[in-house]
């Protein structure tokens, strides 16, 4: 047998995506060993963003905190603001009127709205589509952002919840401002599953790709729409109600291949049972009442102790681990973001797959960079 | 010399009017690009709820111009590693072609800068050396995107040359000539579209992949590749791939007007003058345009293998059906009708082949779930 010494040889080639790319949502950077166009080998790689938010917020006192934790999770902000609060009421032990939980409610359901249309404009960008996802989508997040600039005077960085309420009491026309947006809304998310959801290609290209079976998703700690996607009929709305979501009728979908397209439904139908909480809402919302307790102290301290308070972000679960030594200040402060324990997934997603089903990979993740690296 | 009994190159017009009719060609095709990608970003915009392009000008018609001056006077850039002489003539490998391919074109009856007996050999032939340039600039870039961009392209470029070709041999053999001026008046009384509309629908997609616009933008994925061929290329360069991309979707759109639409000639017969014809070629022409550019608005990309399996398993196939069939009707000197009806079920067939493939298994609906996990036990 003859070998041929000068036959070139054939290498597997790393490529560097991010973090300058356009499809790794942020400063996220990925090196993919790729054979051809088959992917061998995913290494990400964060930190980009990290500016030691936990250990910041150990510095600032209880009401300062809400406010970084609006820049941690740049999309869904009042979880972010409500697992905080819910954290430290919990360990002061504080009531929080009615009125103020389902404003809260509210609030939060309409940032699931705004966020997942959020992933619905980027995911279509992802998949190839000429922006026009996202126009559709970021005409409803407008509408929706006008209601929390009036509600709160910004349109990313809220910081309106307070420990044991709100800051303040909303616009009086507030909940006409919810029903109509609500209804374009609804007309929004219709739009997008016309555009979407039967498309041959879109549906070709996000099929049987990146599937994690019920075990996987578990074993790998997801959590949200990645996790119902796999069959997991997990939310934390449903099975460890927080603040007065017990109260409402909803539905939790849940998918059945766990792959990027069941992940895009899940969100999908998620929106219309997030309307259907807010209408509900808006329903029992009491017209009067305090948004503060009568006996709210003027400086927060808490007593020494510790308390996990979690909440179902639209990624996930968003949870915040707060230790106190008594004071006005955590002693230590840990936030479980979703977006961080849901891209640990990625290197068994993608291994396999194609480069183009990698971008769809993370685009199907939905993370916030900001949110990973904290 | 000659190819199958005519002369290669027309020899007997002067060389003088061959060369005005290049340089107003030339001139015309850059300002005609120019209105293309200013009437791209304005449909486009409308498609998606947005005004386009509004400061500069009125409505933001100076737009193009903003757009190709800032282009022509940026630095013209090549990185360091990369190889000097592939780097800067892929630029030329595929800006020529493209233009060469306008010469051979009958814009109007007498409206054509050299009519060549065998002008729609020669364009398909002629648009078919692009793909040359694309893996010179991928593999002379020195870039890994550049590269899988390069690769991607040649691949795509092959691979759907072979279905455009076999849909235009449908075409010359019912018309029985590859002249497209001879083509256009073949096309007297019915388009050709009516005996041909499988042919039409595989040159339709096949064209669009040649364009490698959306949904065939495998090349340039801008979500994927980050540009592409074109990611290390800037100003003038960058500007010239731009340029060539654009006269090829007008090379393909008067192509697809002349072979299928009947051009000039339907369906006001020849004597109107050249105004009205030019006026027709053109409508005929817009309708292509405006079809890639609601395509690019509304659809996303295919994968690469998704991509090379619709050429090879379903185009080519269909388009070697569409041969057979026209054999079959020739043959056996069946009526006209025939055409129609065989290759009208055979376009029906494609559509429904297509929609088809992708509902192989149906797939179960979500899950609704009503009383969170005690509804259902886990793993």
């Amino acid at each position: 047998m003859v070998v041929e010494q000068d036959a070139p040889e054939i290498v597997d080639i790393p490529i560097n995506m991010g973090p300058q790319h356009p499809s790794t949502h942020g400063v996220f950077r990925m090196v993919l060993v790729v054979s051809g166009e088959q992917v061998l080998d995913v290494t990400p790689h964060i930190g980009y963003m990290h500016r030691g938010g936990e250990k910041l917020m150990e510095t600032m006192d209880f009401r300062q905190g809400i406010g970084y934790a609006d820049r941690t999770e740049y999309l869904a902000q009042f979880s972010a603001e409500l697992a905080y609060c819910l954290a430290v009421e919990r360990l002061m032990d504080i009531e929080v009127p009615e009125r103020a939980q389902y404003i809260r409610v509210i609030l939060t359901e309409l940032n699931r709205l705004s966020s997942h249309f959020m992933f619905m404009g980027a995911f279509g960008i992802d998949s190839g589509l000429f922006g026009t996802s996202f126009t559709y989508a970021f005409r409803e997040r407008e509408y929706i952002q006008d209601v929390f600039e009036e509600v709160s005077g910004d349109r990313l960085m809220y910081a309106y919840f307070r420990v044991g309420g709100l800051a303040w009491e909303v616009t009086d026309n507030f909940v006409e401002r919810v029903h109509e947006v609500l209804k374009s809304s609804a007309q929004g998310i219709q739009d997008l599953d016309d555009l979407l959801t039967r498309n041959e290609i879109f549906v070709a290209r996000c099929q049987n790709i990146g599937a994690f079976t019920a075990q996987q998703a578990i074993a790998n700690g997801l959590s949200g729409p990645l996790l119902r996607a796999s069959g997991v009929p997990w939310d934390l709305r449903k099975d460890e109600p927080y603040s007065v979501y017990d109260r409402f009728k909803f539905e939790v979908p849940v998918g059945h291949y766990g792959d990027v397209y069941d992940r895009y439904l899940v969100r999908l139908e998620e929106m219309r049972q997030s309307i259907k909480i807010i209408e509900q809402a808006l329903e029992q919302l009491p017209p009067e009442g305090p948004i503060v307790p009568e006996k709210m102290p003027r400086r927060l301290r808490t007593p020494p102790g510790e308390v996990y308070a979690k909440v179902e972000a639209p990624r996930g679960e968003w949870g915040v681990y707060l230790v106190s030594k008594g004071g006005d200040k955590p002693y230590r402060l840990k936030m479980r973001s979703p977006s961080f324990c849901n891209l640990s997934a990625l290197r068994e997603m993608t291994i396999g797959q194609y480069l183009a089903d990698a971008v769809m990979i993370l685009g199907s993740m939905d993370i916030v960079l900001c949110c990973v690296d904290r | 010399m000659t190819v199958l009994g005519a002369p290669l190159v027309n020899l007997n017009q002067h060389w003088l009017s061959t060369l005005l009719g290049i340089v107003a060609l030339t001139l015309v095709m850059t300002f005609a690009v120019m209105f293309a990608t200013y009437y791209e970003r304005k449909v486009i915009a409308r498609i998606q709820q947005r005004l386009g392009p509004m400061r500069t000008g009125p409505y933001g018609i100076m737009q193009a111009f903003a757009d190709t001056f800032k282009l022509v006077a940026k630095e013209d850039l090549r990185p360091a590693t990369a190889d000097p002489v592939a780097f800067e003539l892929a630029v030329f490998a595929i800006f020529i072609p493209a233009f060469l391919a306008l010469i051979a074109i009958p814009y109007t009856q007498d409206w054509i800068v050299s009519p060549l007996p065998l002008s729609l050999l020669y364009l398909l032939a002629v648009s078919g050396l692009s793909f040359i340039g694309f893996l010179m600039a991928g593999w002379g870039s020195d870039s890994k995107y550049a590269l899988l961009g390069g690769m991607r392209a040649a691949a795509q470029l092959i691979s759907y040359e072979i279905p455009l070709i076999l849909a235009a041999i449908g075409v010359v053999m019912i018309t029985r000539t590859v002249d497209l001026s001879a083509i256009v008046v073949f096309q007297h009384k019915v388009p050709l579209i009516v005996w041909q509309p499988l042919g039409f629908l595989i040159f339709l997609t096949a064209s669009i992949a040649e364009l490698e616009r959306q949904p065939f933008d495998i090349p340039t994925g801008e979500s994927e590749v980050a540009g592409g061929v074109f990611i290390e290329y800037s100003g003038i360069r960058w500007s010239m791939f731009q340029l060539t991309s654009y006269v090829n979707m007008y090379v393909f759109s008067l192509l697809g007007a002349l072979v299928f639409l009947g051009g000039w000639e339907w369906p006001f017969g020849r004597d109107v003058g050249w105004g009205y014809q030019l006026l027709l070629t053109l409508a005929k022409m817009s309708i292509f345009i405006v079809f890639y550019l609601w395509v690019r608005a509304s659809l996303p990309r295919l994968r690469v293998d998704q991509l090379m399996s619709y050429a090879w398993k379903v185009l080519i196939p269909f388009a070697l059906v569409q041969i057979f069939l026209n054999g079959l009707v020739l043959v056996y000197d069946l009526p006209d009708v025939a055409l129609l009806i065989t290759s009208g079920a055979g376009a029906a067939a494609l559509v429904f082949f297509i929609y088809r493939s992708v509902r192989v298994k149906p797939r179960r609906p979500l899950e609704m779930v009503a009383n969170g996990v005690a509804a259902r036990s886990v793993v």
